[in-house]
């Protein structure tokens, strides 16, 4: 009984401790991991759906990439103010309840601001509600640390879902379309007979080349998935 | 027959892994044994057989522009269409909680082997993303219903395929870097290059 105070004590005494520096190594950390080490997408294998579905083009992509970051740093953010008042049984819909407002925030946003774009990205935009990576968060960080930590921790995992999906449609787009950015880049370099992959187009494209990049950053990395 | 020409191609053309990417999480996390692949496929066609009927009556009866009519005039220019996501996803999560327990009172062998599945389904894309779906193809009732069903079959059908898969797999001898996900995801492509062979199939 009387160790188990004392640890409380200690406890309290180590929050109350003078506020840590506003990017201490630790609080780097939490932002670099989801980058490489730790990403998403290669390693824990979160969010392919979308990663895979919106990256036949690379502006699709940007605008699903800025989406994804802006849902999981505020429904992060949010999670974890109230965090201490979600009953645990009922929390899965709670959780799913504010991922849905955000997103139906955007798709709004998208709708009335970039019409054209909000008909490209069509039912993927809701279907970032189902993305597991905005849940996968929400459970595994948010319910358990503070307001800020959890912005960090929601832009790290976001960029490092980021930079995956516009590496994949870097490659469809160029190698399917031959363009970037819709800018016939291989036209533009006097090279108008570039044939173009319709692979690449296809939704095969998008697993192999997905399937390569994992392959490389798991070697980069050094982890492997035990069977 | 339109209804089975939706099933069809639900399975085989349209198929929710293989064209859509939906439900590619659970597909991937879940793939490494059949026996467990078929209780989550089970239930995929299951919850989607429920739920895209129930999303199709609520969506034309309360959420379309000017459903509302039937409440009288005075709302029939009311458009709840931005309310869709937070509706739909309420409905897909408070029916799977509701599945659950009615499987868990009517049949608990069936709950044995669905049960541990039936929580990952509310946040599985292919539930929300059949929804979704559904309302841009403006189907009827019973090509819903059918639409719901064709493609939890796909679904089924796909993970019970790549299970199969992985399971000779473990005896073999891959590079480091590539087992598990990467493997899988190559694996995945080839696949949805045989299923592209079906193109085109109408009854």
């Amino acid at each position: 009984m009387s160790t188990e105070t004392l640890e409380k004590d200690q406890a309290v005494v180590a929050v109350k401790e003078p506020s840590e520096a506003l990017l201490s190594k630790r609080r780097k950390k939490v932002v670099s991991d989801p980058l490489v080490d730790d990403n998403p997408i290669t390693i824990q294998v979160l969010g392919i759906c979308s990663a895979l579905a919106v990256t036949i083009k690379m502006e699709p992509t940007l605008t699903m990439a800025i989406a994804v970051v802006f849902v999981i740093v505020f429904s992060n953010v949010i999670v974890s103010l109230i965090r201490n008042f979600i009953p645990n049984r009922i929390r899965i819909i709670v959780q799913l309840a504010i991922i849905a407002f955000l997103v139906t925030f955007v798709s709004e946003v998208l709708k009335a601001y970039y019409y054209d774009m909000f008909k490209v990205l069509g039912a993927y935009v809701g279907l970032i509600i189902t993305n597991c990576i905005v849940m996968g968060r929400l459970e595994a960080y948010a319910m358990a640390n503070k307001p800020y930590d959890s912005i960090l921790d929601g832009l790290g995992s976001g960029f490092g879902y980021a930079w995956i999906i516009l590496v994949v449609a870097f490659f469809r787009e160029l190698l399917g379309s031959g363009s970037l950015f819709d800018f016939k880049i291989f036209e533009a370099i006097g090279w108008s007979s570039f044939p173009t992959n319709g692979l690449m187009v296809d939704s095969i494209g998008a697993f192999m080349i997905l399937g390569i990049l994992i392959w490389i950053q798991r070697h980069k990395t050094g982890y492997v998935e035990s069977h | 027959m339109e209804s089975i020409n939706i099933i069809i191609r639900g399975i085989f053309i349209d198929n929710m892994i293989f064209t859509y990417f939906l439900g590619m999480c659970s597909f991937l996390a879940v793939s490494k044994k059949v026996s467990t692949a078929f209780g989550l496929g089970m239930a995929v066609i299951f919850v989607l057989t429920i739920t895209v009927p129930i999303n199709w009556l609520i969506q034309e009866n309360i959420l379309k522009e000017g459903a509302l009519a039937w409440m009288g005039s005075a709302y029939e220019t009311i458009d709840l269409t931005f309310m869709q996501y937070i509706v739909f996803i309420a409905v897909i999560a408070a029916m799977v909680q509701l599945v659950e327990m009615v499987i868990e009172k009517a049949s608990p062998a069936l709950y044995g082997s669905l049960g541990i599945f039936l929580p990952l389904i509310a946040v599985n894309c292919a539930i929300l993303g059949s929804a979704l779906f559904m309302v841009q193809r403006d189907y009827t009732l019973v090509e819903a219903t059918a639409y719901g069903f064709g493609s939890g079959s796909g679904f089924f059908f796909a993970i019970i395929a790549l299970a199969a898969i992985r399971e000779k797999l473990k005896y073999s001898n891959v590079p480091d870097g590539l087992k598990g996900l990467g493997l899988t995801m190559l694996i995945t492509g080839l696949m949805g290059l045989a299923f592209k062979s079906f193109i085109g199939i109408v009854i």
